[in-house]
């Protein structure tokens, strides 16, 4: 693994106004002016890559990274068409854009590249890609924002961006072309009368920047849906940028903020502003957001015979201790005998049985598959549809879920990964997995040091490739 | 309808030379009137030129959708023999949030790349606009109090979804069009508000296109429910994959489609708020609510040509023959 990192992150808002006509108003100049500054810190930083968040590119079919090494083309805005066009000629790292994708389908995400002549690159990232990177000097990357992605799907996309980032090296900047507010007036106005839309807009703007200038990205993150409710037109869903720009930042909250311009476009709030990721001293995170690692596509609508994981069901319980999963075994409650253990953060069994049982100084846990709690989705994919077909899927990905599931069961038992003793693994197909299955053995359990046998077998009883049998040391009571 | 105008002018006649002036002036812009000889529902996913493999767009298709095709091959057939003069059109993917814009240059010629399925639609377009009616709609709508704005930039790139139902209406592109936008107005305010805006809109578009002395066509180029697939088949015309997105969907469009077929447009009007917010409509871009708008809220049945869905969104071709039911003065 290189030494591949972050080096600085901005937020840059997206209107045309500040390449075109910054001098008909003083404040789009100044923020033009703080686009020339942050150019200069990034060049300064000697970055070797940019990285574009663009909230004026979205998109449906998952997330779309632009993989065109130069696209060219005249941009005109939908709207301020009237204040010229602007020719652009950008320089994309195809290749980054390449491993990205690669990098999102191994977390199990959605994306594609696109590499297509005349492609419309969206004004936000033409604007940013303009001001920041004048001389096309530094190679880029562009992603969309995908209209029906949730937190977990954007933090993911961060993270799949972070292992390229450190696999290739790279002293990355990213970037969130967005606006704050981003209510505009409705009608043409004079530049001079220019200001934010609403003083309600104006005090929300200043409390993120205040959040901002402290570093506090992941603050910002967790307020992200409240502040699209109170000052963004409800379009596009949640106030997501942060939510990438956080996971791009590992969800800290003392970076070191610097806002270098605030001002009004048409109405919406722009700013530029710039995270370093040296500690600022401040408190860093309280971060209580799911963690995803792996996002496991909880929508698959195009498999009708899946629609249950993606619908609340009307159909009738099958008993009182069971509920439909959709395709696979009925579910159960875990039952509760005498020194039963059960966790609601781990999956529900498929027999009746509880999730662990405590005997003596020793914890006994059923086998332990990568399921999810909740949604029953399998990280990295099922190994086989509804049809019996079978499926690509990511065995580093079903064995960190397991392994995942086990430290939770022990969690709650009042232990942890490090009270295990020993392991029996069950793979479905040894020749494909065991490599991958061994390197994450490698990375977490590996290092706790518990005996361990793996045997081979047919098949599991839900489509998944691996599972585990525990025995580990019972916390003591006291 | 003679006889109505008859005893309109009769007792201006007898009250000497001036009123025959003025009555005569009022028969002659009468008998020039311009006239909607038809109104449609004319929706725009780029995959159905990707399936109709037109010389202009680059990608290839083993063809899919058949049944939204074949629907806009009984619209271009039941207008065959029709005059018209021009295609209004308002499309959902020129999205301002500036008021209401419309392209305002003799024509327009460039490649359009669909960004959210590129892989489906890179179409290289020639299309031309009626510059005089797009203007005449544009002062009427400022004239009402409307934001308005005319595109005159020649670099502006043409979205989707008009070339779209431009292509499907008309693939020959032999008439000329006015490009209306879509003003985000539900996005800003509410579903009521964009309605109330886009029923001024619809109003002043009629009247325009009446003292135009033309014939037209205007096309609200829209789906219904729009909730759509994120993910893609690996051939994207697959039409195994395809289907409506959830039940709830469906409903909701045949809710419509039932009213559009009893001529019950005021009920779509009252339930557009409903209909908008729980089928995730794209009604949201006020493309059906100028329409109706512009058609006077009509109250006899519209033609549907075909239903399908595409990606998941429900999809109908809609005809309002309002040629066969002309105004009658009173």
């Amino acid at each position: 693994m290189s030494d591949g990192k972050l080096v600085g992150s901005y937020i840059v808002p997206v209107h045309p106004h500040t390449v075109l006509v910054p001098e008909q108003n003083e404040g789009w100049q100044r923020l033009r002016n703080a686009f020339d500054d942050a150019a200069q810190r990034i060049k300064d930083a000697d970055a070797d890559l940019l990285i574009i968040y663009s909230t004026t590119w979205p998109s449906i079919i998952g997330h779309q990274i632009q993989a065109n090494p130069n696209p060219e083309w005249v941009m005109v805005d939908d709207d301020f068409h009237d204040l010229g066009s602007i020719p652009y000629s950008f320089n994309i790292d195809e290749e980054f854009a390449h491993a990205w994708n690669d990098a999102n389908e191994k977390r199990g995400l959605k994306s594609r590249t696109v590499n297509y002549t005349g492609f419309p690159i969206d004004v936000g990232s033409v604007v940013a890609l303009k001001l920041l990177n004048p001389d096309n000097a530094i190679p880029s990357v562009i992603v969309s924002s995908n209209v029906y992605a949730n937190r977990a799907e954007t933090t993911v996309l961060a993270k799949s961006c972070l292992d390229v980032i450190k696999a290739t090296g790279r002293k990355a900047v990213a970037v969130t072309a967005m606006s704050l507010s981003n209510r505009m007036f409705t009608a043409p106005i004079e530049p001079k009368d220019d200001r934010i839309h609403s003083l309600k807009d104006d005090e929300w703007n200043r409390k993120i920047l205040e959040f901002l200038g402290e570093g506090r990205l992941e603050d910002v993150g967790q307020l992200s849906r409240t502040i699209h409710r109170q000052i963004r037109v409800q379009k596009v869903v949640a106030f997501k940028p942060m939510w990438w720009l956080s996971g791009m930042n590992e969800n800290r909250n003392n970076l070191t903020g610097d806002v270098l311009a605030y001002e009004a476009i048409h109405g919406a709030g722009g700013a530029v502003v710039h995270l370093d990721p040296k500690p600022s001293g401040a408190g860093d995170k309280e971060y209580d957001e799911d963690d995803v690692d792996f996002f496991h596509g909880e929508r698959n609508v195009l498999d009708a015979e899946n629609e249950n994981d993606s619908f609340e069901s009307d159909a009738p319980a099958q008993s009182a201790q069971t509920t439909s999963s959709g395709a696979g075994p009925a579910l159960w409650e875990p039952t509760t005998g005498e020194n039963s253990v059960n966790s609601q953060a781990a999956p529900k069994p498929v027999g009746m049985y509880p999730h662990a049982r405590r005997v003596g100084d020793l914890l006994y846990l059923s086998g332990v598959g990568p399921r999810q709690p909740g949604t029953n989705a399998i990280p990295g994919g099922p190994i086989t549809d509804a049809n019996g077909n079978p499926l690509e899927y990511d065995i580093k990905a079903q064995t960190h879920a397991v392994i995942d599931n086990i430290t939770r069961i022990l969690e709650e038992a009042g232990g942890s990964i490090d009270d295990v003793l020993d392991v029996t693994s069950f793979l479905v197909d040894m020749d494909r997995d065991f490599g991958g299955y061994n390197e994450v053995w490698a990375e977490t359990l590996g290092k706790v040091g518990p005996t361990r046998t793996t045997l081979a077998i047919r098949a599991l009883p839900t489509p998944i490739a691996v599972e585990m049998k525990v025995i580990a040391k019972a916390p003591t009571s006291d | 309808m003679a006889v109505l105008f008859e005893s309109w002018v009769q007792p201006r006649f007898r009250r000497g030379n001036a009123d025959v002036d003025i009555a005569l002036k009022r028969l002659a812009c009468f008998m020039t009137q311009g006239e909607i000889v038809a109104g449609c529902l004319a929706p725009h996913p780029p995959h159905l030129v990707y399936a109709e493999n037109p010389p202009q767009n680059e990608p290839v298709a083993e063809g899919g959708w058949e049944q939204l095709r074949w629907g806009y091959e009984r619209l271009r057939e039941s207008l065959k023999d029709v005059e018209y003069d021009a295609i209004v059109l308002l499309s959902p993917h020129w999205q301002t949030y500036v008021g209401t814009h419309f392209l305002g240059l003799p024509n327009f010629k460039s490649l359009s790349v669909d960004p959210v399925f590129p892989n489906l639609f890179r179409y290289h377009y020639d299309l031309n606009i009626d510059v005089e009616l797009t203007s005449l709609i544009h002062d009427k709508a400022a004239d009402a109090g409307l934001a308005v704005k005319l595109m005159e930039n020649p670099d502006f790139r043409v979205d989707y979804g008009t070339i779209t139902t431009g292509h499907m209406f008309n693939p020959s592109w032999d008439k000329p069009l006015v490009v209306i936008s879509s003003n985000r107005s539900r996005d800003y305010y509410s579903v009521e508000v964009m309605q109330e805006m886009m029923i001024e809109l619809g109003k002043v578009t009629r009247q325009a296109i009446k003292e135009s002395g033309k014939k037209v066509v205007v096309l609200a180029s829209n789906s219904l429910s729009h909730r759509h697939f994120t993910t893609e088949s690996a051939i994207p015309e697959d039409m195994s994959k395809e289907h409506i997105t959830s039940h709830a969907m469906h409903l909701w469009d045949m809710r419509m489609i039932e009213y559009f077929r009893t001529g019950q447009a005021q009920r779509i009007l009252d339930e557009m708020p409903e209909f908008t917010e729980q089928a995730i409509a794209e009604s949201d871009g006020g493309g059906l609510s100028w329409l109706l708008s512009t058609l006077d809220t009509p109250t006899y049945p519209a033609t549907l040509h075909g239903y399908g869905t595409i990606i998941g969104t429900g999809n109908a071709i809609v005809e309002w023959p309002e040629r066969q039911h002309k105004e009658v003065v009173e």
